[in-house]
């Protein structure tokens, strides 16, 4: 990523009033305290990161800052005046509003009325459209979103519908714009748009809050950082005094071993998973690929490359045909998940809580929906089994929970994506697909999980990561294949492997250069 | 949040029942009491023993229903096709009666459960592989299931063959030990519905197709597969039913089973499960129908109100049951 550095001094920010003041923050549930003794200010013209690893807290005072929740402790205020807030409306009236992670917006109704919902202009009776339309053309322009505003906004791909989001917190005057998380669905070039609309804001003097995992963004937007660790506040720094390094260290309060395990070097033995022309979705993404026992195959690309739906077509979760598919010397004619589990191929989708989890069930109905058979006999289920599953799996996996009880929606994402990597893991599979491993968890989760794959193919198995997070890409793979329009166009090894390289291959039709195989 | 949560296994906490899954046992009870206080006969061993087995239709077709319902689906033809296998097992008895004897019934019923399970999949299939709503479907079926059943009676009567009614007769009005068979084959019915949905692999893939198909496709369920057995045992529900219904009135009618559809889902939901999928309460179906039942009786044995209402109460009760639950649901 490559981002500019316009940050001013930091006595140019302590010179400006606090737009926000919160004086010693508490939030506690019942007997359990999630944040205690936050103190913070937010000045007019700044970025004010937020750092923390899931579940420090900082969820928690965004939404005690923006009103959606009340807190049991503490005091804020506004340039000097106390303040209350009752619910978020309030908060919004007076200047402070929180664009959450989630998109939430009516995927039926048009952008322009999506930004006026609730408060459409009318002409007489009727809803004046033209006048919405026109205004919601300026407010998205004034995000840098290119989007009509006749568009559907179900139509839209998700960094789209994110900006609209951002567009619609921005309508109104504001003084205060927290923004949680707001690149954790973007792509590389997204991002960057989004970091303008950022340093925009800035330079109008609003007051930015800024929530991200991706300490690069961090280091490159903000002016001063609050670390939260386990809901209490460690300190704020001027930017410029940290590194990426140092804050990650802040975050889990002890030095980060590797983050990375070291490579393995070259595999050599035969491919375990051979995919020869297969083409998905008619045509739109075709592939061949394969993978050796003992290695890791990175497949990268910009969002919309095609990785995802080339996996998924393998899988016989779309359609798609092949010339030929070999898993672990077995043809397969007609793949579904079912059978490619029972070859030793499993796939960990993306999407954790629209296709991986069953939010509302517990523990055991999600660990074992993919391998029913392994706790049944017959056609009956075995429950003594599996509860026995579910407690070793969640000690060899170190899901954390605090009852055997609780529902998948109310683990933490880095506990959601534990107990889906136990669930694809429960056939014992020697082929496993990742999808994005780590999006939207911790560092602490992260390199657990990294270790996870690392043990994994030292064992002999293999592993295919898909990853929109170079570092992770780079750091991970011995081999990286890089996907632009639907196709592999490089095959990345050994010292190759960089970002640099990642980044030129998927992003540009560029000429051949030293070092990058084509395909 | 993270400090609370600590890398041990905490241990199970044993069996716990909410109060939402006991709310249809507790109206139920509400119900009963207040029958005894307005009438005196509510509580006779009588009144109790003809109102569970008038019952039993609605329970066993809502057992059906249940499956269908936690799939994420519903069945609106369910009254239709009762209808419509009570007349093709009439026809078929009668046709086998004569070289049969007797033995015309189990084999008409054998027919009976063959065409009513045929009528699910029919249904399943419709709408898994055709792509279409099941409301859709089922609207249509609906439609042509009561129209073939006007069509078979001409309008009118289709009855059973006088040599098989005495034969028949028991299957309703006759008991096993004091229980009447209507109440036992529905007992048999729910204990069956129970296992598979609560101890087989089947019911388990039921519930995760009706909580998240996503999810349940990417984990290799076959949720087309899921959904169509869903119905085939809804089919096969109406279809017991059927076995049942005859011998009471010993004829299909172009009226048989209208609404029957609206009684069924009324019990389904009052007792818990949700029409959007991935919660099923087959006991709670069990005792909403029983709620039906119970409110109709007491409505016909007190004076105040004119059973004429029964619909309208019963009408009522789906909408206070759905208010009840979301009052005790987002506390």
């Amino acid at each position: 990523m490559n981002l500019p550095l316009s940050k001013r001094t930091a006595a140019d920010v302590a010179n400006e009033p606090p737009v926000l003041h919160a004086d010693s923050l508490s939030k506690a549930y019942g007997p359990i305290t999630v944040l205690s003794d936050v103190t913070l200010d937010i000045r007019a013209g700044e970025v004010h990161a937020v750092i923390g690893e899931n579940g420090a807290g900082k969820s928690t005072l965004m939404k005690l800052l923006s009103g959606h929740a009340a807190p049991t402790g503490g005091t804020m205020s506004m340039s000097g005046e106390p303040v209350t807030f009752a619910d978020a409306v309030q908060a919004e009236d007076a200047g402070i509003v929180l664009v959450h992670q989630e998109i939430l917006l009516a995927p039926d109704l048009t952008v322009a009325q999506n930004l006026f919902l609730g408060r459409e202009l009318s002409r007489g009776l009727s809803v004046d459209d033209r006048t919405m339309n026109r205004r919601t053309a300026e407010i998205l322009a004034r995000v840098g979103s290119t989007a009509r505003p006749t568009t559907r906004v179900g139509d839209m791909p998700l960094p789209q519908r994110q900006l609209v989001q951002i567009a619609r917190a921005l309508q109104d005057e504001r003084k205060v714009v927290i923004l949680d998380e707001p690149t954790a669905m973007l792509a590389n070039e997204e991002v960057d748009a989004l970091l303008g609309i950022v340093r925009k804001l800035r330079e109008q003097g609003i007051a930015v809050l800024y929530i991200s995992h991706r300490l690069e963004e961090v280091e490159a937007l903000a002016d001063r950082v609050t670390v939260l660790r386990d809901g209490k506040m460690i300190g704020t720094w001027p930017a410029h005094e940290l590194d990426q390094r140092q804050m990650a260290e802040l975050m889990v309060g002890r030095e980060l071993s590797m983050l990375y395990p070291p490579k393995r070097g070259t595999a050599s033995a035969e491919p375990v998973l051979k995919v020869e022309d297969l083409s998905v979705d008619h045509g739109k993404v075709v592939g061949s690929f394969s993978v050796r026992p003992g290695e890791v195959l990175g497949i990268a690309g910009m969002i919309g490359a095609g990785r995802t739906e080339l996996i998924e077509g393998l899988m016989g979760l779309r359609p798609a045909q092949a010339k030929e598919i070999t898993v672990n010397g077995k043809s397969i004619l007609k793949s579904d998940v079912q059978t490619m589990m029972e070859a030793g191929l499993v796939y960990l989708t993306e999407d954790r809580k629209g296709k991986g989890l069953l939010l509302n069930e517990g523990l055991g109905p999600n660990l074992t929906l993919q391998a029913l058979d392994m706790v049944s006999r017959g056609l009956r289920l075995n429950r003594k089994k599996e509860a026995r599953t579910v407690k070793s799996a969640v000690k060899e996996y170190d899901i954390r929970i605090r009852t055997l009880s609780i529902k998948a929606g109310q683990l933490s994402g880095g506990n959601q994506q534990k107990l889906l990597l136990a669930k694809v893991m429960l056939s014992d599979p020697s082929i496993v697909i990742i999808d994005e491993p780590t999006r939207g968890i911790d560092i602490g989760n992260k390199s657990h999980i990294y270790r996870f794959i690392d043990d994994l193919v030292r064992a002999g198995k293999a592993c295919v990561v898909i990853s929109s997070e170079l570092p992770e890409l780079v750091g991970l793979s011995d081999r990286v294949l890089v996907m632009r329009g639907g196709r592999f166009v490089a095959e990345l090894t050994g010292e190759n492997i960089t970002e640099q390289n990642v980044v030129y291959n998927a992003a540009s039709s560029g000429e051949d250069t030293e070092g990058r195989k084509r395909l | 949040m993270s400090q609370a949560e600590v890398a041990t296994i905490p241990e199970s906490e044993g069996f716990k029942i909410s109060w939402s899954d006991l709310a249809p046992f507790i109206a139920l009870a509400i119900i009963v009491l207040l029958g005894a206080m307005i009438n005196s006969n509510f509580m006779s061993a009588n009144n109790i023993l003809n109102v569970v087995t008038r019952s039993a239709f609605i329970a066993i077709i809502a057992v059906g229903a249940t499956f269908v319902i936690a799939t994420g689906g519903l069945d609106l033809s369910i009254g239709s096709m009762m209808a419509f296998v009570v007349g093709i097992m009439i026809m078929a008895m009668n046709a086998m009666a004569p070289s049969l004897g007797p033995w015309a019934i189990p084999a008409g019923a054998l027919v009976a459960l063959v065409v009513g399970s045929l009528c699910g999949l029919l249904n399943g299939l419709i709408i898994t592989v055709g792509r279409i709503e099941p409301f859709i479907v089922t609207l249509g079926t609906m439609g042509i299931f009561r129209a073939l059943i006007t069509y078979m009676t001409d309008g009118g009567s289709l009855s059973i063959d006088r040599s098989l009614r005495s034969a028949y007769r028991p299957v309703y009005f006759g008991d096993f030990l004091g229980v009447p068979y209507p109440v036992l084959i529905t007992l048999v019915v729910v204990v069956l519905g129970a296992f598979i949905l609560y101890r087989m692999k089947y019911g388990r893939r039921i519930m995760a197709v009706g909580s998240n198909s996503d999810v349940a496709r990417f984990s290799g369920v076959h949720v087309g597969r899921v959904r169509t057995m869903a119905f085939v045992i809804q089919g096969f529900c109406v279809a017991v039913a059927a076995i049942c219904y005859v011998p009471r009135l010993g004829a299909a009618t172009p009226t048989t089973g209208q609404l029957w559809e609206l009684q069924v889902i009324t019990a389904v939901v009052i007792g818990g499960t949700l029409l959007r999928g991935g919660k099923a309460h087959i006991w709670g179906s069990v005792a909403g129908a029983l709620i039906l039942e119970v409110i109709a009786n007491v409505m016909v044995l007190s004076d105040m109100v004119s059973e004429y209402l029964v619909a309208a109460v019963q009408g009522a009760i789906i909408i206070i049951a759905m208010l009840a639950h979301r009052f005790t649901s987002s506390r």
